[in-house]
């Protein structure tokens, strides 16, 4: 079986391309970035706002299990169509990362298959490297030692 | 390759990680990073060694301080693998994908 989720970070580009086909209908995966409840289970985030539409904003927080917020993140949405596309910065608080602008595409394969593209753009080459260096700096790590610990207590 | 494997080893740790992330763009001295953990110092200061032995940290010395500060180059070695980014980005998504086949709408 071939990789499921691809990332294209061509050498020089301070940008950087997430494909990902899905065993889900468009609808449905659409609605996984939309219901703030299902974006919590697959972020491993708390969800403090949501606004889809266009010019609203969206801020995520992290924990550990002792309670303390370990990451935070906002956003702008600057396009929010149901089913095709989200246009967004994202800015980790706190950290030395600028902002990025994330493009998400949505787009339906067959009935019962989908396929999403982020192509998100950097400030900076350095800071795609960067971050590409420390993919741990979103707290995307936590979120994944996280998701280890539900699936194991479902064992 | 011994090399390699101890960098992703001092990454595995996650207030090494916090570590690597705080001095990302500016020199700091042992006692300004240790002021953000709740972690004893003596614990810092062997988490900045580990940092340090694999190279991922260079220490510079300046007047009576030592400033700590990322090694670019050794963080490339890590870079130079695109995978545990994609790797990341695959488990939320086949999260995704799990949690929304079994989503039933309540109509």
């Amino acid at each position: 079986m071939g990789l499921k989720t691809k990332v294209n970070a061509e050498d020089g580009k301070q940008e950087l391309i997430i494909t990902r086909e899905f065993d889900l209908p468009v609808e449905l995966l659409f609605k996984a970035y939309e219901e703030p409840e299902i974006i919590e289970q697959w972020m491993g985030n708390k969800v403090l706002q949501l606004e889809n539409k266009k010019h609203g904003s969206y801020r995520f927080q992290t924990s550990d299990p002792q309670g303390n917020v370990v990451f935070q993140a906002n956003g702008i949405y600057h396009e929010f169509v149901p089913n095709q596309q989200i246009i967004r910065t994202f800015e980790m608080e706190n950290t030395p990362f600028a902002p990025q602008l994330e493009f998400l595409e949505f787009e339906k394969l067959t009935d019962d298959t989908s396929k999403l593209t982020m192509h998100i753009i950097f400030k900076s080459l350095e800071l795609r490297n960067m971050l590409l260096q420390m993919p741990f700096a979103q707290g995307i790590n936590m979120a994944h030692n996280r998701l280890q610990e539900i699936v194991s207590k479902l064992k | 390759m011994n090399l390699r494997r101890d960098v992703f080893q001092a990454i595995a740790d996650p207030t090494r990680r916090a570590i690597l992330v705080l001095v990302a763009t500016q020199s700091m001295t042992a006692g300004a990073i240790a002021s953000n953990f709740d972690t004893a110092r003596p614990t810092v200061s062997k988490h900045l060694q580990i940092l340090t032995e694999c190279e991922l940290l260079q220490q510079e010395q300046n007047g009576r301080e030592i400033y700590y500060h990322l090694n670019p180059q050794k963080m490339k070695d890590i870079a130079d693998f695109i995978e545990p980014f994609r790797k990341l980005w695959d488990d939320r998504f086949n999260k995704l994908e799990d949690i929304m086949k079994k989503f039933k709408p309540n109509k």
